[in-house]
């Protein structure tokens, strides 16, 4: 893609920084790390989730439980679109019921993934609380959904496109935004 | 990523990744079923008619089990008690429910080809689950799965295929998705059963067992159907069971780590005896539970693009 067209908001520091500081919200919030489990929808949301458990860990010196969510079967344009979606595995292999947990993604647009990871959720059992962390939050909801934890926001418009880059999955860490007029997250 | 046929008429000719691409789906809808509430929404508000023609236990309720736990809504159509016996054709069959708006069918029959049929007479989406001695490709896929999950790979395992062949849509859906696969498939039975014809395809033709199961890893038994031998084409029983039966003192010929599968119904005794059928090298439980993912697999892969136009 044309250079022109890019522009990067968070490189690897900012992006760590932000983790850190929801971290401490998230202990702040919850007056410690009694009871959360950290749950990543697929495939960013999953990599910033081991990534936030293992500040919490570090700072409440307990390992906290991190499960992965695969939304696919939960969204509502599963029947329209012409090219299936891969439905991925979702592992989570600990108990849920009467935990609070702290829904992870990348970025939240619409909110429609959000809806379907937290009716995922609640299919296998009841929580005491949900609350959902997430890195970018670039506005445009469709749905009546807030995070609680949000990295940095990103006002946008809809032609706009927001890619966020992690180590794991793409070689880098970074957030960028593509004015090139494709739209999507 | 979605198959390139819009319906399941059959494994042959389905090309190697659309068969990956439905196991690997199946393994994420395994994980579904072991859930606390073992469902998820996602074919909510559609429709699939079960229209069979022929009896089924197994086919029958794993087909309904998956669409159920995919929130579909099901309708079952059984021959008996309909208006087929009073002469209607399977096409006003079709075309009369098709008119209450559904949007997939699933379709046994004994006449070969009948689901190919319905395909031109009807707009819904047709998969096969079992047509005459044809196809019975969600069987053969679930077989596959089987085998994938318990050896990683079907690439060079040695499958032996015992009975009935001629007769077996069974067989011929395990032959074709495990030669595009690239397993060797060898098949055995009574000369009377066996179509000398398969040798062009590449498979062994063994009318002697022992020969047959010498290095195998899999023995996938099938359904000896009784009024075979009615027809002439077996002596006895009894003499099948002798030959061809699987009991436990011929499994000394098979590979380490062997695996022994059979489609069911079983009959005990004749085709497979009852110690090897529970042995615990015997994965026909298992089998049966993979067909529930492998057709859930299948729906969700087929269910996409409502309103696309019939390639």
């Amino acid at each position: 893609m044309p250079k022109d067209t890019t522009v990067r908001i968070m490189n690897e520091k900012s992006i760590a920084l932000a983790l850190t500081r929801i971290s401490h919200e998230i202990i702040e919030r919850n007056k410690g790390t009694d009871n959360i489990v950290i749950i990543g929808i697929r495939t960013r949301g999953a990599i910033l989730a081991e990534r936030l458990a293992e500040n919490l860990s570090k700072i409440g010196k307990v390992a906290l439980p991190v499960g992965v969510i695969d939304i696919t079967l939960y969204r509502d344009d599963v029947q329209d679109k012409l090219d299936q979606p891969v439905v991925q595995k979702t592992d989570l292999l600990f108990d849920i019921v009467d935990k609070v947990v702290v829904l992870v993604d990348d970025v939240i647009y619409t909110g429609r993934t959000i809806r379907a990871a937290l009716d995922a959720i609640i299919d296998f059992g009841r929580p005491r609380a949900i609350q959902l962390a997430v890195l970018i939050d670039r506005g445009h909801r469709e749905l009546p959904i807030g995070p609680d934890f949000i990295g940095k926001v990103v006002p946008t418009s809809r032609n706009e496109r927001v890619e966020v880059h992690l180590t794991e999955q793409d070689g880098v860490d970074e957030v960028i935004i593509d004015r090139s007029g494709r739209g999507g997250v | 990523m979605s198959l390139r046929s819009r319906h399941l008429l059959g494994l042959e000719g389905m090309p190697a990744d659309d068969i990956n691409l439905i196991l690997d789906t199946a393994i994420s809808f395994k994980e579904v079923l072991s859930r606390r509430i073992p469902k998820v929404p996602t074919l909510r508000g559609m429709t699939i008619v079960n229209l069979f023609y022929e009896p089924s236990t197994r086919t029958r309720i794993s087909f309904e089990l998956a669409e159920k736990r995919l929130s579909a809504d099901t309708v079952n159509f059984s021959a008996s008690g309909s208006s087929v016996s009073k002469g209607e054709t399977l096409k006003d069959t079709m075309q009369n429910i098709e008119a209450m708006k559904i949007d997939m069918v699933v379709i046994r029959h004994s006449a070969a080809g009948s689901p190919h049929y319905l395909t031109t007479c009807c707009q819904s989406i047709v998969i096969n689950a079992g047509d005459g001695a044809h196809e019975h490709p969600t069987q053969g896929l679930l077989d596959i799965f089987t085998m994938r999950e318990k050896y990683g790979k079907i690439e060079g395992l040695k499958v032996v295929i015992v009975g009935d062949i001629k007769h077996s849509r069974v067989a011929r859906s395990n032959i074709w998705g495990l030669m595009t696969l690239g397993a060797k498939v060898s098949v055995c039975g009574p000369p009377t059963l066996l179509p000398v014809e398969m040798e062009k395809f590449g498979i062994k033709v063994h009318d002697n067992l022992d020969q047959a199961l010498d290095g195998a890893d899999i023995v996938n038994v099938l359904r000896l159907q009784r009024e075979r031998q009615q027809s002439g084409l077996l002596p006895s029983l009894r003499e099948y069971s002798r030959y061809w039966g699987i009991t436990k003192d011929r499994l000394g010929k098979l590979n380490e780590n062997f695996t022994i599968m059979h489609p069911g119904p079983m009959n005990r005794g004749v085709e497979i005896s009852s110690e090897v059928a529970e042995g615990p090298y015997s994965v026909i439980l298992p089998q049966v539970t993979n067909g529930v993912a492998v057709r859930m697999a299948v729906l969700y892969l087929l269910s996409g693009g409502r309103g696309k136009v019939d390639e």
